[in-house]
């Protein structure tokens, strides 16, 4: 029975974690490689999670530096009315039933420790305007909860004060860093980006051997041997990727769409072995580490010498381009004002970051004209493009994507409209919740969006999932495969790098995955 | 991996919340204080120091209270910086000339800002948005899940806080002599039916309907029993209490009307009067209000100044075109692009990447 049928006062915390909705503890060798305090083998499912003696006090202290240092945390605490309305926005309240999956009470729960812990009303009447204690209880709770968000921001767009449940998971999370209460889906690859500049751990040579692999790929594709070239100084635009696109399928497909439209436009680009990484999963344990891993890519842009910085297909990546990078390791001075060389077009939107999207890249080329399209090659696909959360929330990038997606796909239906847009749903994966161990969780957060999906395929004989985000790519094929099966998933650039036809090329007769043209999916 | 189907999951979550014993507590408690605080002003208003209490003590104690209480607060939170450009962005970006941005739901100028929270103060925005979601099982087909607006809690909101704003405004008749024409002017329009001889004041009635509204949504909506507190209760509860009192003194009992004008008018005149021959009914209702007043900087009625500072709702969208400067930007340790060449150099120049150096 996957639900408490007499749930308790939530002020009681809740200390027994379902099976599949947790994540394993961090390696104390992540925690070292960063920095981070308390590494130590321990688990979530043990008693003991072997803390300092003085862990109270750590808390307590952190929870108050923040305060000073984030009006936002002020503001979300103070004034929830706790009106509901964002009950049921939440991806995992509506797939586990949790009454603690709701934004409101996962806010309350730090919320409650504020008021019992630090104000005076709280502390004389206690829990009759919902104050408590921290207790190891408590600790215990915020562990299994603030790693049960997916930071999506779906609660933020309906709450009347914009209360942002993701910055409270942000913060709340910070604060179980400082006591080493971390996941390791999260701090293996923040590791393993702070050294080798990318969550996977690719080091330079292997960086290099996959493009050849998609170089060759492409050539057996389309008879065009294209050179990307790599940490080439004096280009004109740094390329940055998430690094998931290099391994696995579908996201090397999405890659060779990169390729190629970088290729047709001919603009003079280069990749990065350095700052081979858009993602950033320190945003998942703390803002340092968020700018600490971010750090690289205005240090190799300077290195290098470009003029700006183009961005691939990423979720979370864009929130920390377009909300963080620059404020944290700006100003970007030593760049230029971005243009596209091909079609002139200024960047306006982009004039301090100095950061574009890809989506925005080509879209402008091709509402130039600048890329002849074959769309009837992805006839095949009747697709549906899934708004990645924080692209769409924090971003508001709408329009390009599906313009692109009008271009390149004969086929194109939308999901419901409650579904998308800013009010698409998460995969139920994202903010470092991927891990196999927590699969319980992932399939019952992905219902929604699964069940949007389903919506139009049996309308509409919907048969691939388009998305611009590493993670989306990573994830949503499980989910499919769970309750949508025969619905594929392909990053927007994939399709374009389908449709796209080069100078040159011989007749393809298959698509990027290597299957025949025309023929089904997945 | 879960071995149920999506369809069991709606039909036990609703009914999965709010558990009526306890539910009972959490209403039970604030009603019996305001109870308390009914019967200890109804006592207090036939004692000896009734005068002092009731037109001194408790009107000016509570506005100074509301007064700096609220200025604290709204300080309190102003002192914090803003670090990071959180703007929630509820609409597309200004991106290509060609693609039309949502200056509203994604500002990007000042103007766009400003009517963003105007919008959600004037109009309460994104409660409009609202919409609940449901599985339906057709028959013979697995259930869908769906959604449908959902309205209530909007049209609930915005009828209780403009009936307030314009019960608030009747009760400067109270305050002002002679009486602001525009004023004049609200209160003939809201009292445009009568009953009997008494003036029918469409806005405390629609105040009464809406707060009871919002009550029997706290009470009834199996989540919202579930997550609400007793502070959540107990300001609706005073609310009722004002309005009940206030409806019982205008449509049934005789309350000197001119007493309670001249006893207002002091109070601003700041040379408090009396309230000999007021009934304790006025003396219920004055307390009960100056305790609600007194209550907000303390709770989260305080929410009516949060929103012009809530980050994610007063900030501009265009986070790669604005500059947004953090107070307290700090050195974070980075593994430098040096360090990474020291490690994977004679990879690197294997491979034929480029490098800085060609030896440490
Ligand atoms: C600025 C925009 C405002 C917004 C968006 C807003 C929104 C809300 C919402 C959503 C509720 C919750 C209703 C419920 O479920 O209980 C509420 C309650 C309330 N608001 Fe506001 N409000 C605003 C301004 C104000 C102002 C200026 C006042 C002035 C006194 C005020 C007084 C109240 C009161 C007394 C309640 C009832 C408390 C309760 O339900 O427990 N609000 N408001
Ligand atoms: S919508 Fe906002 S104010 Fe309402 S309960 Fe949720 S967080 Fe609180
Ligand atoms: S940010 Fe997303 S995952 Fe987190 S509480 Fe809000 S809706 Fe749920």
């Amino acid at each position: 029975m996957p639900f408490d049928p007499s749930p308790r006062d939530w002020l009681e915390p809740t200390t027994k974690f379902a099976a599949g909705r947790w994540s394993y503890s961090a390696k104390p060798k992540a925690l070292n490689t960063l920095g981070f305090p308390n590494p130590r083998d321990w688990s979530p499912a043990e008693p003991d999670w072997k803390l300092p003696d003085n862990w109270k006090e750590i808390i307590l202290q952190g929870l108050k530096e923040r305060m000073g240092r984030f009006r936002s945390l002020r503001i979300f605490m103070d004034s929830c009315v706790r009106c509901g309305a964002c009950a049921d926005k939440c991806h995992y309240f509506i797939g586990t039933g949790d009454p603690k999956n709701m934004p409101v009470l996962r806010a309350e729960l730090l919320r409650s420790v504020y008021r019992g812990e630090m104000t005076l009303a709280g502390r004389i009447l206690g829990r009759l305007v919902g104050a408590r204690r921290l207790t190891p209880e408590v600790l215990r709770e915020w562990f299994y909860y603030f790693y049960q968000c997916t930071e999506c921001r779906r609660c933020s767009v309906f709450c009347p004060f914009g209360i942002d449940q993701a910055e409270i998971t942000m913060l709340g999370r910070e604060l179980l860093n400082l006591l080493g209460l971390n996941i390791n889906w999260v701090m293996d690859p923040a590791a393993k980006c702070f050294m080798t500049g990318n969550h996977l751990g690719i080091t330079p040579h292997a960086l290099k051997d996959n493009l050849e692999f998609f170089v060759d790929t492409i050539e057996e594709i389309t008879g065009i041997r294209i050179d990307p070239p790599i940490n080439k100084k004096g280009a004109q635009v740094l390329f940055v990727a998430p690094s998931g696109d290099l391994l696995a399928e579908p996201g090397i497909f999405t890659l060779m769409g990169y390729l190629l439209v970088l290729h047709q436009s001919g603009l003079d680009y280069t990749w990065s072995t350095y700052a081979s990484e858009g993602g950033n999963f320190g945003m998942f344990a703390s803002h340092d580490l968020m700018k600490s891993l971010n750090a690289k890519i205005y240090a190799e842009a300077r290195r290098l010498g470009v003029k700006w910085i183009l961005g691939g297909e990423c979720g979370h990546m864009w929130r920390v381009a377009h909300q963080y990078m620059e404020t944290m390791n700006g100003p970007a001075d030593f760049l230029e004002e971005p243009v596209s060389p091909i079609t002139g077009t200024r960047f306006e939107n982009a004039r301090t970051t100095r950061m574009v999207h890809i989506a925005e890249f080509t879209a402008d080329l091709i509402h130039h004209g600048r890329l002849r399209l074959a769309p009837e090659r992805n006839d095949g696909y009747r697709v549906t493009y899934h708004d990645s959360c924080n692209p769409a929330r924090s971003m508001g990038l709408l329009e390009e994507p599906r313009y692109i997606l009008g271009k390149t796909c004969r086929h194109f239906h939308e999901m419901p409209a409650e579904t998308i847009r800013e009010k698409t749903f998460c995969c139920g994966c994202g903010a470092g919740l991927g891990s196999e161990e927590c699969m319980d969780l992932r399939m019952r957060g992905g219902i929604p969006r699964a069940e949007a999906v389903r919506a139009v395929r049996e309308k509409h004989g919907v048969n691939l999932l388009s998305c611009i985000c590493a993670i989306d790519r990573a994830v949503l094929p499980t989910l499919m495969e769970r309750w949508v099966p025969d619905v594929g998933v392909a990053g927007l650039h994939e399709l374009v790098g389908n449709a796209l036809v080069l100078d040159g090329e011989k007749p393809r007769t298959t698509n990027l995955r290597g299957e025949p043209l025309g023929g089904g999916v997945a | 991996m879960p071995d149920h189907g999506p369809a069991s999951l709606g039909k036990v979550a609703p009914a999965a919340c709010g558990a009526w014993r306890l539910a009972a507590l959490r209403m039970g408690v604030p009603l019996l204080a305001a109870t308390a605080l009914i019967l200890a002003a109804w006592t207090a208003a036939g004692s000896a120091k009734a005068g002092f209490l009731f037109g001194v003590v408790l009107p000016y104690g509570s506005l100074a209270l509301f007064l700096g209480g609220i200025t604290w607060r709204v300080l309190y939170w102003a002192r914090a910086p803003v670090p990071f450009a959180i703007t929630t962005t509820c609409g597309q970006q200004v991106s290509l000339p060609w693609i039309r941005s949502s200056p509203l739901e994604n500002p990007h100028t000042r103007w766009g800002v400003a009517g963003r929270v105007l919008l959600e103060m004037l109009a309460f925005r994104s409660l409009l948005r609202n919409v609940r979601h449901r599985w339906v099982a057709d028959e013979g087909s697995p259930p869908r899940l769906v959604f449908r607006a959902s309205l209530g809690l909007w049209v609930g909101a915005i009828v209780f806080h403009y009936s307030l704003l314009l019960v608030l405004l009747h009760h400067a008749r109270f305050f002002l002599d002679p009486v602001f024409g525009w004023i004049e002017g609200i209160s003939r329009l809201d009292s445009f039916f009568r009953v009997g001889s008494a003036a029918f004041f469409l806005s405390g009635i629609a105040l009464t309907a809406a707060a009871l509204y919002l009550l029997g949504r706290r009470v009834t909506d199996p989540w919202m029993r579930h997550l609400s507190l007793p502070s959540d209760y107990f300001p609706l509860y005073l609310l009722l209490g004002i309005a009940l009192t206030g409806g019982m003194m205008h449509y049934s009992t005789r309350t000197d009307v001119p007493a309670v004008k001249a006893f207002c008018l002091g109070l601003a005149a700041l040379h408090p009067g009396t309230l000999a021959g007021v009934g304790p009914l006025f003396h219920v209702h004055l307390a009960l209000a100056c305790v609600l007043l007194a209550y907000i900087p303390f709770s989260k009625l305080a929410h009516m100044a949060a929103l012009p500072l809530s980050p994610t709702r007063n900030l501009p969208g265009a986070g790669r075109m604005i500059r947004h400067r953090n107070p307290w930007n700090r050195p974070v340790p980075v593994h430098t692009y040096g360090e990474y060449e020291d490690e994977y150099r004679d990879k690197m120049k294997a491979a034929g990447i480029p490098v800085e150096r060609q030896a440490p």
